[in-house]
């Protein structure tokens, strides 16, 4: 993995930087200053909440090379307490808690490693909040 | 006046037991449970690692603090577990808080007193007008070989104090440090697991360290052990830090809020950092605190705390840290465990 790639990506991975339209209030995850209809606009920088549910999820049995040690593992969609949605994985979870609505946290984690040598990606991920 | 403005612990939810771990090597539980006074410890998930650990203390430790990372001019992680032997911790830590790029940052190694060698400079360093406000961290995915006795305490978990000279909620009123040339437990380089010299881990080392370095900070302080309300040692089994704590003429009620040790297992750099997060979690202003860490190799940090009226503020802004260890668990087996704990050799 290239460092350069992680490394763009820090401060929404590390830090839940997205941007938000300061005349539409519409909230871009990955931060962007496009909107949706190709035109630019007046943005700032905004901290999503770390809090809120689960919006839908699923179950990956058969994972990319990266993440095989971890199969079967759940990648969710999280509507935080402002509406944002964002994707990640779910852990620290047990199988009988999953069910979409439930309370989640979005916590710092090791997402994926480049084998025993490379780079460590840090990002977040949703843990349950209840 | 310098102290703690805001700490925070991190304890991650998985925990295997003292019998799973016997099963697998043919041990009696029942006597490393009576020799090691713990019954389980706390497991890093493959997800979690010294840095995330010190991320989220850090994060609970800026809430309680009140102050937001930009305004972090220092960031210490003390670990024997980073997760690079060549990159910083720190940086990483730093900047998930948002506290780069104007931020001092060095990661600090001294086996188990890593963590509060972090919190000793940050003292100083708001001491000495240096920096506003500076973070010490002891975090520790601390590893033990499989078989050997300290797979049994080996465990994971974080604390984290943003130390300054306003709003503080502990002052520190005295400190000490005590350290010489004691070769009791080590890691040579590439070597995946540390090795100890037995029972020399005992009186020599453990026990001649702290309470040099206790007596000297009670001489320095005129204070006595009955003076306090709260006293930690550092935990590497459940029987130590109640055998020095009764050596140095404190009772069982003054050390039983900071022992974590017999469901959380030994966090190394978080060990007694932890224990005074549980104690500031339940403090009353007023109460003094005694705390002496310890480091193989050897050496002790001592520190002498009063905690302030802004205690009750700031108890619950954050997760606290008996919680966190009683609560919600996850329990593994012997296979999980070894499967996390990167101990089965796989091909690449």
């Amino acid at each position: 993995m290239f460092p350069a790639r992680i490394w763009r990506e820090f401060p929404q991975r590390y830090r839940l930087e997205a941007v938000k339209n300061k005349d539409t209030g519409e909230v871009y995850f990955p931060p962007r200053y496009v909107s949706k209809d190709g035109k630019k606009f007046n943005g700032e920088k905004y901290i999503l909440p770390d809090e809120g549910k689960i919006f839908t999820y699923t179950v990956i049995d058969v994972p990319p090379s990266q993440f095989k040690d971890e199969a079967p593992y759940v990648v969710c969609i999280v509507e935080l307490t402002d509406g944002t949605k964002v994707t990640c994985q779910i852990t620290d979870y047990q199988k009988e808690w999953l069910a979409i609505g439930k309370k989640v946290r979005l916590e710092f984690r090791r997402v994926q490693t480049d084998a025993h040598h490379g780079v460590i990606s840090y990002g977040y991920k949703a843990v349950p909040a209840e | 006046m310098v102290g703690i403005v805001g700490y925070g612990a991190k304890i991650p939810r998985h925990r295997i037991k003292v019998e799973e771990i016997a099963k697998v090597w043919g041990a009696d539980a029942e006597s490393y449970k009576r020799g090691l006074q713990l019954t389980e410890k706390s497991v890093p998930a493959p997800d979690v690692d010294c840095v995330t650990l010190s991320v989220e203390a850090t994060k609970y430790a800026l809430r309680r603090a009140g102050v937001t990372g930009d305004q972090i001019d220092a960031l210490y992680i003390g670990s024997e577990s980073h997760p690079y032997a060549v990159k910083p911790s720190g940086t990483i830590c730093a900047e998930a808080i948002g506290a780069t790029p104007h931020c001092h940052n060095a990661d600090y190694e001294f086996a188990c007193k890593a963590g509060s060698e972090a919190m000793f400079v940050c003292l100083g360093l708001v001491k000495s007008e240096f920096c506003n406000y500076a973070v010490g961290i002891g975090a520790d995915t601390s590893q033990g070989a499989p078989g050997d006795a300290l797979e049994y305490s080996a465990a994971a978990g974080a604390a984290s104090f943003v130390m300054g000279r306003e709003n503080i909620l502990a002052e520190c009123l005295y400190t000490h440090s005590w350290m010489t040339d004691t070769p009791d437990f080590w890691r040579r380089e590439h070597q995946h697991y540390p090795q100890h010299g037995g029972r020399f881990t005992g009186e020599p080392a453990y026990f001649r360290t702290i309470m040099g370095c206790a007596n000297a900070l009670l001489e320095k302080s005129g204070m006595k052990p009955a003076d306090f309300k709260y006293a930690v040692f550092h935990q590497p089994n459940g029987k130590f830090p109640m055998r020095v704590g009764k050596m140095l003429g404190f009772e069982r009620e003054q050390l039983e809020t900071g022992w974590l040790v017999p469901t959380l297992g030994n966090t190394y750099s978080g060990a007694s950092p932890i224990g005074l997060t549980a104690i500031l979690d339940v403090a009353q202003p007023g109460d003094k605190i005694f705390m002496v860490s310890y480091g193989s190799g050897a050496g002790s940090d001592g520190f002498v705390f009063k905690v302030t009226d802004r205690i009750k503020e700031v108890q619950d802004l954050a997760p606290k840290t008996r919680p966190q260890l009683d609560e919600n668990k996850i329990y593994v087996d012997y296979g999980t465990y070894a499967k996390y704990r990167k101990k089965i050799l796989k091909n690449d």
